[in-house]
């Protein structure tokens, strides 16, 4: 595993592309590209906006109130930072099981974050690339354009997360800012009327879960060549897995694979994460570079997200989603899939997954009631992994004997995935853009190996009139020659 | 599903961030909101619009946005909003004209008059408080505010 086209031999004099911010991701992304006279690449870099100053926010708090802060560190994925800081604090509160109604109602919290998380990111933000190519024309290739053609599509992706949004507002207790995770348990169980209504709808949701992953699986399969190879590369995959090796995106312990799925650790305690994971610093990003201790920083980087995790399990514990995970291993041909654009398959089976574990949990009448929280002998240490729509979220506190966190660390879903992306547009870059012109659609291709991460960039900030993308081209003297915008066209030079 | 079942006729949505420094305006105007016990008035907050926003439109008489602005007139504008298919409808975070292009592809209703209370903002930074001038330009549309629900 190189790292090639990360850093140019000689850069002085090379001209300069930046795309930033990236679009259809969340919150700040830059990619610059260096490019020699004849337009040969020669660095590509991805700069992520890293999330500077969330453990400081962090600290000085009264342990309680972290589940409850922490979701204003990102507007995309609350409920996972919340599932991740109570999962931490559990240890803090002496919490090893917590009670079947407190479990449940957690996971069935989880799985609504996912099942809403991965249809905003399939339906909304990547089934334009996907649908009408990754060089269509511009003023198409959006969701507009997907809602004139394949309006179903469209409607399905809000129905979707309007209803993963309904599972969070009944456990939670609300929709956005919920209190349902508490130090060793849940503070409310769901209401049978609730559950009703949730039941109600949830086999039309599997069901247009199903056609999701069909509709995913053929985009692949039809285009095989283009899919396989676009931004493809080789790297270890990283998750939690549940007992047995079973997909569990809520608890379990880490396993890792090596490029060709042998296991390189697993069954591991997560609570001592730091023994088998740890992160480099490079100069030239606020990112950290995560990596497998044992392996070193050039061999040890890894993927993580639904393309590792739908691999690194040895079953799916729901029907329709383990059937979909057969036939995706199978698509391997006995080795682990590695193409970028495979995260969207892969993300699929994971929506059906949630959609069936939604159905299930509301079968189970724990969720109805019972003992909601436990306590037990308190520690200074807690660390909680939740596996995010995104990958592995780590977040590790150190609490005093006032009960005020006085360290906190977290290494979110993005991170893990630092080296992975910047592997993908390499690849990309390399592939697409040598010795050629570059225009919007080609430039475009590096935001969709980009985008099939799914990489949340942080910043729950928002505020009207910040969203513009413009790709910026400097000649060999540093000076602006041409500035390319979505929708249009503008020269600053 | 049915979307449109128990509906308040007004509803006003703030937009942002609590810990975010002025992008708090949009959740603090709302809980001063929730104070003035308003009839027929449907209180929503959420740290940025998607596209399922489009479904708490179905079946109001009016719709207003309140958000944070980082740029434009203070202490604040107030201005319909109409349909748009801008560049926010690629990104995680909706623009209200997004919020409303989506309504109209995904309902078969006739869109509600919008309105986009946008107050001007100048801070945003994680765990900064709101600034002294943002809180002020708060007042001033909240008294607005205040003054048209009353009207």
């Amino acid at each position: 595993m190189s790292f090639e086209l990360e850093t140019a031999a000689h850069p002085t004099g090379l001209k300069r592309v930046v795309i930033e911010p990236v679009s259809r991701v969340e919150g700040h992304g830059k990619v610059s590209i260096l490019l020699d006279d004849e337009d040969q690449v020669k660095q590509v870099r991805l700069h992520i906006v890293e999330f500077r100053g969330f453990e400081k926010f962090i600290q000085g708090r009264p342990y309680w109130e972290i589940p409850v802060m922490v979701q204003r560190l990102c507007g995309i994925c609350p409920v996972s930072h919340h599932l991740a800081a109570a999962k931490a604090l559990d240890q803090v509160v002496g919490v090893d099981y917590l009670t079947p109604t407190a479990d449940k109602i957690r996971r069935l919290m989880h799985y609504g974050q996912i099942l809403q998380s991965h249809a905003l990111h399939f339906f909304h933000l990547s089934s334009p690339d996907l649908l009408f190519g990754f060089d269509s024309e511009v003023a198409k290739r959006n969701i507009v354009g997907v809602s004139a053609e394949f309006p179903d599509i469209a409607r399905q992706g809000v129905l979707l997360r309007r209803f993963g949004q309904e599972v969070i507002r009944v456990t939670a207790g609300k929709r956005v800012h919920g209190t349902g995770a508490i130090p060793g348990g849940v503070n409310k169980a769901v209401t049978r009327e609730e559950r009703d209504v949730l039941l109600k709808d949830i086999y039309q949701i599997i069901g247009w879960c199903r056609s999701a992953v069909a509709l995913a699986k053929r985009l692949h399969l039809a285009n095989a060549g283009l899919y396989n190879s676009f931004g493809a590369f080789r790297s270890n995959l990283l998750s939690l897995v549940g007992p047995r090796g079973a997909l569990d995106l809520y608890h379990g312990t880490l396993r890792a694979r090596d490029s060709a799925g042998e296991i390189i650790f697993d069954g591991v305690d997560y609570s001592r994460y730091w023994d088998y994971l740890t992160e480099e610093v490079k100069p030239w990003s606020y990112m950290k570079f995560p990596y497998i201790r044992e392996l070193g920083a050039e061999e040890g980087w890894y993927k993580v997200g639904p393309l590792a995790r739908v691999q690194n399990c040895d079953f799916i514990p729901t029907p329709f989603a383990d059937a979909e995970r057969r036939e995706f291993v199978d698509f391997g041909g006995g080795l682990p899939v590695h193409a970028t654009l495979a995260y969207h398959w892969a993300r699929m089976i994971e929506l059906l997954f949630s959609a069936e574990a939604i159905k299930d949990l509301l079968h189970d009448d724990d969720i109805l009631g019972g003992e909601l929280v436990v306590e037990g002998e308190h520690s200074e240490r807690g660390v909680g992994v939740i596996e995010a729509p995104r990958g592995t979220l780590i977040h590790h506190y150190r609490v005093n004997e006032d009960d005020i966190v006085v360290r906190a660390n977290l290494i979110v879903s993005t991170t893990h995935n630092n080296q992975a992306m910047n592997e993908s547009i390499r690849h990309v870059a390399k592939r697409y853009l040598n010795g050629r012109k570059l225009t919007e659609g080609l430039l475009n291709h590096i935001e969709v190996a980009i985008r099939a991460f799914d990489p949340c960039l942080s910043c729950a900030t928002h505020a009207l009139g910040r969203m513009p993308l413009s790709i910026e081209l400097f000649d060999a003297e540093g000076a602006c020659i041409d500035t390319l915008v979505k929708d249009s066209h503008e020269r600053c030079g | 599903m049915n979307p449109g079942l128990g509906i308040v006729p007004r509803l006003i949505i703030g937009i942002g961030n609590p810990s975010r420094g002025d992008d708090a305006i949009g959740p603090l105007a709302i809980e001063r909101l929730e104070a003035l016990n308003l009839p027929d008035v449907e209180l929503l907050t959420d740290f940025q619009l998607q596209v399922e926003h489009a479904l708490d439109l179905v079946g109001r008489r009016e719709v207003v946005f309140i958000d944070a602005a980082a740029s434009g007139a203070a202490p604040f504008s107030f201005e319909p909003a109409a349909p748009a298919a801008d560049a926010s409808a690629t990104s995680h975070a909706l623009s209200p004209a997004a919020v409303l292009q989506a309504f109209l592809r995904v309902t078969d209703e006739s869109l509600p008059p919008a309105f986009v209370l946008a107050v001007r903002g100048y801070e945003f930074e994680l765990g900064a408080p709101m600034s002294a001038a943002a809180a002020r330009n708060l007042e001033a549309a909240l008294a607005m505010l205040a003054a048209r629900l009353a009207a």
